[in-house]
């Protein structure tokens, strides 16, 4: 790691910034329903979807309401994709003839795109057809990021509002989320990726005649369309199994930058967003500071591990410098541990490198990022609403201490606040630990590793904090695509998506209900830097006390094995 | 303010706590405090265990040693709440005591007297007391007037006066008349007095949790169901690694993990905070209401008797032209001889100070007749011979000179006009036709006040003075006083209207009142505090009483509520803090044994295993005691700027935490290796 390798990174940083800075601006103008230069195009479809599914766009919503539509149409999502999954062999755009998915398989698939995962039991381009690829996940992939969007959307509005009951209107917010921002980001991005070489096709896998005379089998597909919106929404369910470190889902370095671009793009607008919606830009910047501060601590520790490289091979002299163990050489360390970072920071999920084989360190920074709740950037919309929920959880106790009965941006946090938000930050870290501890004191669970000792747990506990908290990367090294494996993620994976959001939009009703209090000299100023540490400090502390003794077993002590040559 | 504080540490409260604190170890009552009630079941399986081991021969010594020491934890909790609750319990005793042997006697419907126990006067009773007598309850008086001994619940030796009619009217039982006859309407039944209810306040058992208390609550039960599955979970994690972890390790862990520390201090400093309110003389009606005293960003007080010294004093005496000085201040000196009014003898002591004369030397002259103040005249006066002297508002007196002939000269309109203009009230005197003099009468501010605005302006608290004086005196006195806003010109309905207008904004308003006109306006307000000497409806509406009258004390309510808040957050912070440096010596401790590598995480170097468990343990149970002054006292509260306070107790108690428990467990370690516990 020299200055060399820090300068694009920093660039890259920078104009990440100035990007989720317009992004986010833009975002306000939609969601609070002003006239954007999109209207003119996507106004009429806006109205004749409306029309098409009788919604009143001024009939506000109950959070109740609010979240049983939600919940509902999460409901028919996984159905249908469920059941697309299943009839794939009889419907068309099939080239390959693929049967129908196994029925775990399939319904873990299903829940994963509906929420956001993208946890691949399954290697996509030897068993989904283009049609369940396009209309099922594709689909979705627009569907789960723009019910993110509409929750933190939602419990912004519980900020903003007083002594009202509505918190806004589900399907504006899912309608406008995807065509005002998805949609046209996704058209963008696809375009600008095939224009690179990456493949859209509807033609068949390709039969080549190898210079060893051997056949080979080259995949293709309408690809470009879906890596587009698998970034962008911070899906991360690839259309390769092998992701974004396929030649034909990332060609070209500038591709790769894109895609990186891509899944920090949206979740790093919404702070922006937030500061817009309620007109105070400087509480958008002190939450984009927390995350930012969290995301460099993070890259650091990897980047670190990582250019230390591996005292095995070293000893053995087969390499020296940097681990370059699982990395496309067309990216090297920076690039993929910037990508690794990211996508685990994200709730993204795509990987441009093999995950298992990074640094035990490495492994751990990563785990950790997942295992927080998803927060740093996060998935789009539910990473905010994560990180706005530790707010709270950290402007209660900075209440206590100064004082006064807690409040957040105006907003009196009562018992109600806190169940809710206790649930929302507690329950993910809870099921990851019980499904894990579960898969690995059973011979079901067992069944699905390939290492053993401390690598083996680390690898238990990535699919469960992957599946627990939205991520849906893997660590390779187990084998999921088992009813045990499809059935406990799927389980984590509902739970991690709606014991985030139910409790969201409950507290965005409670706060709704709320007066305003006015800003004075008593009050805690939610935007300084006092803030930004205490924030970052809680979510460290919670996830550390949390996940100390699982981490010390797994990552850290295999970490502290390598050292003495020892690999599991 | 007298402050009647019972030791900390008395011996009687110290037993009673220890007999309450193995008495509160029943598990009805433990489940009211979730946190302590996790830490009885665990210790008792470790309980289990060490018995168990006792017959077949497992590690009876130190499971044992484990077990004694979580029961301690449990003890120790208990401790802390039983204290507190002694200590308000022998406060509101020490104030009700005189009240239970009182008689009182009883106006019965056919107009005679009985003499009846005060345990059984009701609600809406008339009783009679006179000179020396006890008042058998707490109620209004509806006729008469005495000077009443209060010294038993404001420890204040000053009997003060207590009559019909007047916003003077309420009187509590357990004081005493010195003199006078009074009928009082007794306005409570036994049992629901202002002291009952501030004794069940400090009753863990009747009070009810406030919404501040229920939401740290759910915060400990969360980390505490988090920790659960933490030591669960790792079991497994464990026995995949081929670690076995004995249970007692494993509930040792959790119990160190659990907020222990502030579940178990938390009843007690909620009782603490109601003990403070007691020993400053306060009776609340909720705990919310104090919790809510910490929020008030708004304080309404009304001027007189809060900002100024009830009345208006003379400061200067203004000759007009061609009258002798000494002549106008002996003038002005008989004509409010016999004025009782503060504001007449404030001139009477000028007017000595300026003649150069003392003591009683000054008396009317012979056969002289006073003219007092009347409602038509607006004068009051003397009359002897065929003088007479008359002083009064400056129009009245223009009237008076002129109906014999005279004329108001225009130096003293001048200075008329700018005394008032300057926010003093002119005061005229005149002899018959001649006009001879201003005196200027102005508001003397409290001793003090300006500190204590200033102490409210530090705390972000916003104060609005309430005057009936025209705007120009208000401004004058807000400006002295360095209140933050005035409402001048005030009638009586104003309160109401402000309190409505700041809340609809958002604010939090405390106001303090005294008269059946502030009833309205203290039901409406969020903190609203009522003299004791005021009339009952006035004390109905509000929910803090003053026992002492004493307006200016609403900032230590303000300053109790926040003591109650940080000392839950710090200790709170605290508690998790401590957790790292418990992870730090049970973690190798369970692991390096199979795992030598993982030694790198024993960075205290702790003896063994065992000792390692054991000190931190014990670590966690004693924190508890040793933290018990702090619950009690409360955390100081300094008025400064929010940010500045955060940092500080972010550092005391969030730095604090992280490294005390490494220092204190490594002590521990070296007491139990030197002593050979384990």
């Amino acid at each position: 790691m020299t200055i060399r390798d820090a300068i694009p990174i920093i660039l890259f940083l920078c104009v990440l910034t100035l990007a989720a800075v317009l992004l986010g601006g833009f975002m306000t103008m939609v969601f609070t329903g002003k006239r954007t230069f999109l209207t003119r195009i996507a106004g009429p479809t806006e109205k004749f979807l409306y029309r098409l599914f009788g919604v009143d766009k001024e009939d506000e919503m109950s959070w109740k309401t609010y979240t049983l539509s939600l919940v509902i149409f999460n409901a028919m999502g996984i159905v249908v994709l469920f059941v697309l999954q299943l009839t794939q062999g009889v419907l068309p755009f099939n080239p390959q003839r693929f049967g129908a998915v196994r029925w775990d398989t399939a319904l873990n698939t299903a829940i994963s795109f509906v929420t956001n995962t993208n946890w691949q039991a399954y290697g996509g381009e030897q068993t989904m057809s283009y049609f369940t690829q396009m209309v099922g996940i594709t689909v979705q992939n627009f569907l789960s990021a723009a019910v993110g969007l509409a929750a933190v959307v939602a419990l912004i509005r519980g900020f903003i509002r007083k002594s009202v009951k509505t918190i806004g209107n589900f399907w504006v917010d899912l309608t406008r989320a995807v065509l005002y921002v998805l949609l046209p980001l996704a058209i963008i991005w696809a375009l600008v990726l095939a224009s690179q070489g990456v493949v859209q096709t509807l033609s068949p896998a390709t039969h080549v005649q190898t210079l060893e005379g051997r056949e080979q089998i080259i995949a293709v597909g309408p690809v470009a369309s879906q890596v587009a919106i698998k970034q962008l929404g911070t899906n991360g369910g690839g259309f390769f199994n092998a992701n974004s470190a396929h030649p034909f889902e990332s060609p070209t370095p500038l591709t790769d930058f894109m895609e990186v671009f891509a899944l920090l793009l949206i979740p790093a607008a919404l702070p922006f967003m937030l500061g817009g919606m309620l007109k105070k830009r400087r509480q958008g910047w002190a939450f984009f500071a927390a995350m930012m501060v969290l995301f460099l601590l993070g890259l650091t520790v990897t980047l670190w591990a990582e250019a230390q490289g591996s005292p095995i091979l070293e000893k053995m002299g087969i390499l020296h410098g940097a681990n370059m163990e699982g990395k496309e050489a067309r990216f090297g360390v920076v690039h993929s541990i910037l990508f690794a970072q990211s996508t685990t920071a994200t709730a993204c999920g795509a990987v441009n490198s093999m995950h298992d084989s990074l640094m035990p360190l490495s492994g751990l920074v990563l785990l950790f990022n997942m295992a927080i709740g998803e927060v740093i950037f996060g998935g789009v919309g539910v990473g905010l609403v994560g990180m706005i929920i530790y707010a709270i959880l950290t402007m209660f106790l900075a209440g206590l201490m100064i004082g006064r009965t807690p409040e957040f941006i105006g907003k009196k946090l009562e018992p109600y606040e806190m169940i809710m938000s206790v649930i929302a930050i507690l329950s993910s870290a809870i099921v990851m630990l019980v499904l894990a501890s579960l898969a690995i004191a059973t011979r079901a669970g067992l069944a699905g590793l390939n290492n053993a000792g401390p690598h083996g747990l680390s690898e238990i506990l990535y699919a469960y904090a992957s599946t627990a908290n939205n991520n849906g990367s893997a660590f390779a090294g187990l084998n999921a695509n088992t009813p045990f494996y499809n059935l406990t993620t799927a389980c984590a994976m509902l739970v991690g998506r709606f014991t985030t959001i139910i409790p969201a939009l409950a507290i965005a009703g409670s706060l709704a209900k709320k007066k305003v209090v006015p800003i004075s000299a008593g009050i805690f100023p939610t935007t300084n830097m006092l803030f930004v540490v205490m924030l970052v400090s809680v979510v460290i502390i919670v996830g550390a006390l949390t996940f100390f003794p699982a981490l010390t077993l797994g990552p850290l002590l295999e970490h502290l094995f390598v050292q003495v040559g020892k690999t599991f | 303010m007298k402050e009647k504080k019972l030791g900390l540490w008395q011996s009687k409260l110290i037993i009673q706590a220890l007999q309450d604190s193995v008495r509160k170890l029943d598990p009805r009552i433990m489940i009211k405090n979730p946190v302590m009630f996790v830490v009885e079941i665990v210790s008792a399986i470790t309980l289990g265990i060490a018995i168990d081991d006792l017959f077949t021969g497992g590690a009876f010594g130190f499971n044992a040693q484990i077990s004694i020491w979580l029961w301690f934890t449990i003890l120790f909790a208990n401790f802390a709440e039983a204290l507190a609750e002694g200590q308000g319990r022998a406060q509101a005793e020490s104030l009700k005591k005189t009240r239970s042997e009182a008689v009182g006697k009883r106006l019965r419907a056919d107009g005679g007297i009985e003499t009846v126990s005060a345990l059984v006067l009701r609600k809406g009773n008339v009783v009679v007391v006179e000179d020396g007598e006890p008042i058998p309850g707490d109620g209004e008086v509806i006729e008469g007037v005495a000077l009443v001994d209060e010294s038993a619940i404001t420890g204040e030796s000053a009997p003060v006066i207590r009559e019909a009619g007047g916003d003077r009217s309420g009187v509590t039982g357990g004081t005493r008349v010195l003199s006078g006859k009074i009928k009082i309407r007794i306005t409570a039944n036994p049992g629901e007095t202002f002291f009952d209810q501030m004794i069940d306040m400090v009753e863990s058992a009747k009070r009810q949790k406030t919404p501040n208390e229920k939401a740290l609550d759910i915060l400990l039960i969360g980390l505490t169901a988090t920790f659960l599955t933490v030591v669960v979970t790792l079991k497994f994690f464990a026995g995949y690694m081929m670690v076995s972890v004995s249970i007692p390790i494993l509930v040792a862990l959790l119990v160190c993990l659990m907020p222990t520390t502030i579940g178990g201090l938390l009843p007690a400093i909620g009782i603490a905070g109601m003990d403070r309110l007691l020993q400053h003389n306060f009776i609340a009606m909720s705990g919310r209401a104090v919790e809510a005293a910490g929020d008030v960003d708004v304080v309404l007080m009304d001027k007189t008797g809060t900002i100024t010294l009830g009345n208006r004093m003379a400061t200067e005496f203004l000759p007009a032209d061609e009258v002798r000085e000494k002549d106008f201040i002996n003038a002005a000196l008989l004509a409010s001889l016999a004025d009782e009014t503060p504001e007449g003898r404030s001139i009477v002591v000028l007017a000595k100070e300026g003649l150069g004369v003392r003591g009683r030397d000054i008396r009317a002259p012979e056969g002289a007749s006073f003219s007092p103040f009347s409602a038509e005249t607006r004068m009051s006066g003397i009359d002897w011979d065929s003088r007479h002297i008359r002083k009064g508002a400056a129009d009245a007196i223009k009237n008076f000179v002129m109906d014999q002939g005279g004329t108001m000269p225009e130096k003293v309109q001048q200075i008329v006009a700018a005394v008032s203009k300057e926010g003093s009230t002119p005061l005229v005197v005149a002899e018959d036709s001649t006009v001879l003099g201003v005196i200027r009468l102005k508001d003397v501010l409290k001793e003090g006040i300006n500190e204590r605005l200033a102490q409210i302006r530090r705390m972000g608290i916003k104060s609005v003075m309430i005057t009936g004086d025209n705007p120009l005196t208000a401004a004058t006195i807000a400006a002295e006083a360095g209140v933050g806003d005035f409402v001048a010109e005030a009638k009586p309905s104003v309160k109401l209207e402000l309190i409505r207008k700041y809340q609809t904004d958002g604010h939090l308003v405390a106001m303090i009142g005294d008269g059946t006109n502030d009833a309205p306006a203290l039901a409406q307000a969020d903190v609203a505090v009522a003299m004791n000497a005021g009339t009952q409806a006035a004390r109905e509406a509000a929910n803090i009483v003053d026992l002492d009258s004493n307006p200016s004390k609403l900032l230590d309510i303000v300053e109790i509520g926040k003591q109650i808040l940080i000392t839950r957050g710090a200790l709170t912070t605290f508690s998790v803090a401590n957790d790292v440096a418990k992870y730090f010596a049970i973690l190798p401790a369970i692991f390096a044994t199979q795992y030598p590598l993982l030694r790198v995480l024993d960075i205290m170097h702790l003896a063994s295993p065992q000792t390692a468990v054991l000190s931190a343990v014990i670590f966690n149970a004693i924190i508890i005691p040793l933290l018990i002054p702090l619950a009690l006292r409360g955390v100081r509260y300094r008025p400064t700027t929010v940010s500045a306070l955060l940092r500080r107790n972010l550092l005391i108690y969030g730095l604090g935490g992280l490294l005390v428990p490494f220092i204190g467990i490594k002590t521990l370690d070296l007491v139990i290796a030197a002593l050979n516990l384990v």
